[in-house]
């Protein structure tokens, strides 16, 4: 780093270096677990195991460079691209539902006049307080036809009702456990920004007769598109990233492979099979997916803000 | 604690009507009301089931009605207070160290964290700031297999460090802590200090600090409620059980279930516990789930 000239040292405040102080904490706990094991990632996936003669005995089986081998294997591995054509169809049910969800639920709470409105808020938020463990657990149960209250009242009205634990079924069992899980928060996200615009901006539009539903379309969306680009971000991510739940339904259904998502097919490689230097090259490549995906979002919503004031 | 410093949380107030809006009659608003409701139930139907099959015997649980209560709730917890000496027990004081630690630690340093990016201006303050946030952006799995490779090498794997010391860095806390200190210190206050001659970590501690209590105690709550929620990084990292948080213990306790189903009674009262520790944290401390600041709207 190049040092300030003489003039802007000489106005330097004492405390200049505080803030470096500051983040010394922070600063070491990123180096050692989060730029460390990354750039361990990195390197571990140029490197493979190579076994000599019968592989027997201390010294047969050597690491050594491998180039760019794990990533072509990866990249050539049929399981890791239907396994995120499986996740990209389980964010396309997810995420629209969930989103509307929440951002339907936050404005029905800023209609006035609502009654109930704290018990709802409460009661639909809670399901954040759930581990995705224990969501998928109940919900798992709840799927299987000898415990479901659907089934049991589809059943008395003389119906089949749809199979949710095998085939495409399980993309909707699925998308439900997160949109049950995650429409709270994004409804509580939405719902502060919308307290947050000055009532003002409505009063105009009410005394000139426009009803609560075109205030809500044609004011209050607008004006809360920022926040769902955000929420929309993040569910994403979080999409893309998906393990604890299919884990935890995989024992109760044999539609569910052990690497359905991107994620279980790295834990799969590194720890059943135990080809880490594979499993880190996979991991490299969802990992610079991700970002490629994060960035390019973002410059297009930019360019959207921009283009459009 | 007080929140007298902070901006007053909008959310945690009823629904007011607007101002102005006093001459429309005062009628419930039905349809939104309702279709609330309904969302509450659709919420609420795992939980009143968890509760219902909670009470139910093994022979109950998948015989007599879904919401229909049982006869074996005693039963099923003293079952589960015994299974393998207690280890049940052993797993919910596991998951409160690391989630009580770990957010208390979280909170400390996103508290210094973001009051030296809120309230200093210096060389590399954005490249600080975008490289931490970029951090939310890795996919857990690309982290965890080598930082268990890692710990292995330092000895540390399947200890409780193993867990504890790679959830203290949150980039959401440091966010959060950011947004928060610059919305409730005013800078003037800050000036001021330093005139009186305070150094600059006194300065954090006596007064930065104080103000920023409200925010840092919803930082706590995100990060307890993260890392109580977390599966991936105490499931890679451990192996003895006796270390487990309870998300990996019941996710062990449903995979003997498949072969053994006599244990889903005992997933199931285990899972009801679980999430009562969270709920209770929950409803107690409603007021500072400030999830406002996720979405930048405080004002100053």
């Amino acid at each position: 780093m190049a040092s300030p000239p003489p003039a802007a040292r000489a106005r330097r405040r004492r405390g200049s270096l505080a803030p470096y102080g500051f983040l010394g904490p922070a600063t070491v706990l990123f180096t050692l677990f989060f730029a460390l094991p990354i750039g361990f990632a990195v390197y571990l996936s140029l490197r493979a195991v190579k076994v000599k003669g019968l592989g027997l005995g201390s010294h047969a089986r050597t690491e050594v460079w491998a180039g760019l081998s794990n990533y072509t294997s990866a990249l050539a591995d049929p399981e890791l691209l239907s396994g995120s054509g499986r996740v990209l169809l389980y964010g396309a049910l997810l995420v629209p539902t969930m989103l509307g969800a929440a951002l339907f639920f936050a404005l029905l709470l800023d209609v006035p006049r609502v009654r109930f409105g704290a018990f709802s808020r409460l009661v639909i938020f809670l399901p954040y307080a759930v581990p995705g463990i224990v969501a998928s657990t109940l919900w798992g149960f709840l799927y299987l036809p000898q415990v479901s209250p659907g089934y049991y009242l589809l059943t008395q009205a003389g119906m089949s009702g749809p199979d949710l634990l095998h085939g495409n079924g399980l993309y909707l069992a699925m998308a439900n456990i997160a949109v049950w899980g995650g429409t709270g928060f994004n409804m509580i996200v939405i719902y502060t920004s919308l307290r947050a615009l000055p009532a003002e901006l409505y009063e105009a539009a009410r005394l000139d007769g426009c009803s609560e539903l075109q205030i809500a379309l044609r004011i209050k969306i607008p004006l809360v598109a920022p926040s769902l680009v955000l929420t929309f971000f993040f569910s994403m991510i979080a999409t893309l990233q998906v393990f604890a739940e299919p884990m935890t339904i995989k024992p109760l259904t044999n539609s569910m492979s052990s690497t359905w998502s991107p994620l279980m097919k790295v834990y799969r490689d590194a720890f059943v099979q135990g080809n880490i230097y594979s499993a880190a090259a996979t991991s490299v490549v969802i990992a610079a997916a991700t970002l490629l995906l994060s960035f390019g979002f973002l410059k297009l919503v930019n360019k959207r803000a921009n283009g459009g004031s | 604690m007080s929140t007298t410093t902070a901006p007053a949380p909008r959310r945690t107030a009823p629904a007011l009507p607007r101002k102005g809006s006093a001459p429309a009659p005062r009628r419930t608003a039905w349809t939104p009301t309702l279709l609330l409701l309904l969302g509450a139930v659709y919420c609420l139907v795992p939980v009143v089931w968890v509760v219902t099959a909670a009470t139910k015997s093994r022979q109950e649980l998948f015989t007599t009605f879904t919401y229909a209560p049982g006869s074996g709730f005693w039963d099923n917890l003293t079952e589960l207070s015994s299974y393998r000496g207690g280890v049940y027990w052993q797993w919910m004081a596991n998951s409160a160290l690391y989630a009580g630690a770990g957010a208390l630690l979280s909170a400390a340093v996103s508290g210094v964290t973001g009051y030296a990016l809120a309230k200093y201006r210096f060389r590399g303050r954005s490249a600080v700031f975008n490289v931490l946030l970029a951090g939310v952006l890795m996919p857990p799995i690309t982290l965890a297999v080598p930082q268990y490779l890692l710990m292995s090498k330092a000895g540390l794997a399947d200890s409780y460090w193993s867990v504890l010391l790679p959830s203290i860095l949150s980039p959401y806390g440091i966010y959060l802590s950011r947004i928060y200190a610059e919305a409730a210190i005013p800078d003037e206050v800050v000036e001021a200090a330093r005139v009186d001659g305070a150094r600059e970590w006194r300065l954090f501690r006596s007064v930065a600090l104080p103000m920023m209590v409200p925010g840092l105690v919803t930082v706590f709550l995100f990060q307890f409620v993260a890392i109580w929620n977390n599966f991936l990084l105490p499931y890679i990292m451990l192996g003895d059980d006796h270390k487990f948080p309870v998300t990996v213990g019941l996710y062990s306790l449903l995979q003997q279930g498949a072969n053994e189903p006599a244990l889903y009674t005992l997933v199931i009262t285990g899972a009801l516990l679980s999430i009562l520790p969270l709920i209770a944290l929950f409803l107690g401390m409603q007021r500072y789930w400030r999830v406002d600041l996720l979405s930048g709207a405080v004002k100053s």
